[in-house]
């Protein structure tokens, strides 16, 4: 039932892991599920860059009509460039249970990383027990956002996806009742 | 079926104890007055709800409200970061275990544990604090937005002089007619009622309504209507048992002190005519009002009267004297005959017909009861003597409107009513004061009453007078001051375990008649049946 892997994982601690996508730009949106071996990761960060950090990609397409056009004129774009994100570990499967804390062990290097599917995501979004952890990560994307995205790739696994957000909603105002503004904030962005 | 409310958060025992709703719980459905149990981890709480609040998690939300136009935020919110809180004042505790079960419900002395459950009290809950109606407990009415019967044990309830409070047109007619019903049936003590309005004998008025039955009509066996004004009752088809005259010689200067106010006498007026009881005996009303100047000019002087505080008084005797029910001389003893009926356990209600004035009630009232109260002293003690429990008089409740004008504490010690609210059960009497004042009934008289109900009062005083000494009072201040202007009452105090906001028991259908029948009495449908002819 696991679709084709997307991506591999190139960095990972604990808390996070990198993986680095095997097609350019195919990455998978903010927010949504993924999984490396029995780790589960919730999208938080992406970025596209230059294979080599000291060297910055140069603008190529003065002479072309069309964006489409860059690439095929400089087809080594494809290798020099590569598309990485950063998903925050938010639980486990430990047996035939989903854990909703962080792993005994981080993943591993190299594990391949898969887009979780809507039975999968259902299945994992039963319990909110992965927002206390994204309020508390620290990647670059705002905690806000990152949290908003996650609840709203989530309601599409849930046939009343209303219902989900509302729920999810009412978790997040017990674990931000002393924060009205930033709960304000993510509300606002459910929707 | 219980139904959760929420949780403790916060309990102090002299504050009460406050309850986070739960969020499907809306805070619209809470109102105060109603009953709770807290399920603690040894014992149950029963209580009050006091208090309904709103609360927030974050003042900033207060502050700076959210955009209620979205369905979605106001709903998320709702029971989490905003909730609703109800403060319960708790009043009786159960223990866990048997014994406690089986001495039934206690006074708090403690509070329950933090997150204790909170549920709306059950009808079984509420019958397991106040009773199942039985020979002793009479159903006076439900708890408010509750099917619950709430009974109202009694024999308790006459032990003690008893108060109905409340503003005018709030009820307490229609409350005391259905106690003096629960009385009838329920206790072995008669009644003795003053009914000014001429309300409860043979039948009362409704507000906007059709005419209501009294008790003679209901009980026909059972009561007694005495009258002070044959005309007026005969006018109103009531079929009297007994016309009221008061002989001008048993008048007393007492009498007199009591209507001081009423007749606009001076002290000295009223010290005169001590004076003048004393120089001319029992007769000394028609003396002062029949004899000439010359005739009285020796024995004013002679007592040392001042010609005006004499005018004074003879003005206030010649009010009297000129009363319809004052005669010269009595032929028929009317105490006698009221105590005759006393004791073969029929209870007399006394009309007043067109003898509505203060001054007529305070002294019939005051001169009756207080020769009654002397027979029942007397009883009382030869009964005490002979140590035989059998002679003592049967318990009597004398019933009294208006009551502020007896018992303010300026004549409060005077009349025969303040003895007997103070005196209490030592000689089988005691009182039903119904007023609307309670502000100017004696303090000292207040606090000897045992039970007291009340209807809607508004007045801070009257308020205060009627809570005084009561704990919690100043929560019981809230469910008071919130009752509706009719048809709702609060009763506290001996008779009850605990304070309890109640909606009376319905009085003047055809159908409410017949549920004040005891049930199995086969001759309930003869009586209605008489009634029904009688209305023809």
């Amino acid at each position: 039932m696991q679709s084709n892997k997307i991506a591999e994982v190139i960095e990972a601690s604990t808390a996070e892991f990198t993986a680095q996508c095997y097609e350019l730009y195919e990455l998978p949106p903010l927010g949504s599920l993924v999984k490396t071996g029995d780790i589960y990761g919730i999208v938080g960060h992406a970025e596209t860059a230059g294979l080599e950090p000291g060297r910055k990609p140069i603008a190529r397409g003065k002479e072309e009509t069309s964006e489409e056009g860059v690439y095929q004129s400089s087809p080594q774009l494809l290798k020099l460039l590569r598309s990485e994100f950063t998903a925050a570990v938010s639980g486990y499967e430990d047996g035939d249970k989903i854990r909703q804390h962080l792993p005994p062990q981080p993943a591993r290097i190299h594990g391949f990383v898969y887009l979780c599917q809507p039975d999968e995501v259902k299945n994992f979004s039963q319990s909110f027990g992965f927002l206390n952890i994204l309020i508390n990560t620290a990647l670059p994307t705002s905690t806000e956002e990152l949290i908003a995205a996650a609840l709203r790739q989530m309601s599409l696994a849930h046939e009343d996806s209303r219902a989900f957000l509302v729920a999810g909603g009412k978790e997040l105002a017990n674990l931000l009742s002393n924060d009205f503004v930033r709960l304000k904030n993510i509300l606002g962005r459910l929707q | 079926m219980t139904e959760k409310l929420g949780i403790v958060t916060a309990a102090s025992l002299e504050k009460g104890v406050d309850v986070r709703l739960d969020a499907p719980v809306s805070v619209e459905d809470m109102v105060v007055g109603r009953y709770v149990t807290i399920e603690g981890r040894q014992r149950r709480f029963f209580g009050m709800i006091t208090d309904v609040r709103l609360g927030v998690t974050d003042e900033r939300l207060s502050v700076s409200p959210p955009d209620i136009a979205d369905p979605f935020i106001a709903e998320v919110l709702t029971g989490t970061s905003t909730f609703g809180q109800i403060h319960v004042t708790p009043m009786l505790t159960i223990g866990g275990d048997a014994a406690s079960i089986l001495e039934g419900p206690q006074p708090v002395k403690t509070i329950p544990a933090h997150f204790s459950a909170v549920n709306l009290a059950s009808e079984e809950d509420i019958e397991r604090v106040f009773g199942k109606e039985d020979k002793e407990r009479f159903f006076i009415g439900n708890p408010l937005d509750m099917e619950t019967k709430l009974c109202l044990n009694l024999e308790e309830f006459v032990k003690r002089s008893n108060g109905i409070f409340g503003k005018s047109g709030t009820g307490k007619t229609f409350l005391t007619r259905i106690l003096l019903i629960g009385m009838l049936q329920k206790s072995r003590a008669v009644n003795l009622i003053f009914d000014m309005h001429n309300e409860y004998g043979w039948s009362g008025t409704h507000e906007g309504g059709a005419p209501v039955k009294g008790l003679k009509q209901l009980f026909a066996d059972r009561v007694a209507v005495f009258t002070l004004d044959e005309e007026s009752s005969r006018r109103r088809k009531v079929s009297t048992d007994f016309v009221v005259k008061i002989g001008l010689s048993e008048i007393t200067p007492e009498d007199i002190a009591i209507l001081r106010a009423t007749l606009n006498l001076t002290d000295l007026a009223v010290e005169a005519a001590y004076q003048l009881r004393k120089n001319f005996g029992r007769d000394w009303i028609r003396q002062v009002l029949d004899l000439s100047e010359e005739e009285l000019e020796e024995p004013l002087k002679a007592g040392n009267i001042h010609e005006s505080s004499f005018q004074s008084l003879k003005r206030g005797l010649g009010t009297i004297g000129r009363l319809g029910f004052v005669v010269p001389e009595t032929k028929d003893d009317a105490v006698k005959n009221i105590l005759d009926f006393l004791q073969q356990g029929r209870n007399v209600v006394l009309e007043f017909g067109r003898y509505q004035e203060i001054s007529a009630y305070l002294l019939v009232a005051n001169l009756l009861s207080r020769r009654i109260y002397a027979r029942y002293q007397q009883q009382t003690e030869e009964a005490t003597a002979a140590d035989n429990e059998a002679m003592k008089p049967r318990p009597l409740v004398i019933t009294i409107e208006e009551a502020h004008k007896f018992l303010n504490p300026e004549v409060a010690d005077k009349t025969i009513f303040g003895t007997i609210a103070r005196e209490m059960r030592k000689y089988n009497v005691s009182l039903l004061v119904i007023d609307q004042r309670p502000s100017g009934i004696s303090e000292e008289v207040m606090s000897q009453m045992g039970t007291k109900i009340t209807c809607l009062l508004d007045n801070e005083r009257d308020i205060d007078s009627v809570l005084a000494g009561v704990s919690g009072k100043n929560e019981l201040k809230a469910v008071l001051s919130r009752l509706a202007p009719q048809r709702q009452a609060l009763i506290f105090g001996h008779a009850v375990p605990m304070p309890v906001a109640f909606q009376p028991r319905e009085y003047g259908s055809a159908q409410s008649y017949k549920d004040f029948m005891p049930a199995g009495r086969t001759e309930a449908g003869q009586t209605e049946e008489d009634i029904e002819k009688l209305w023809e």
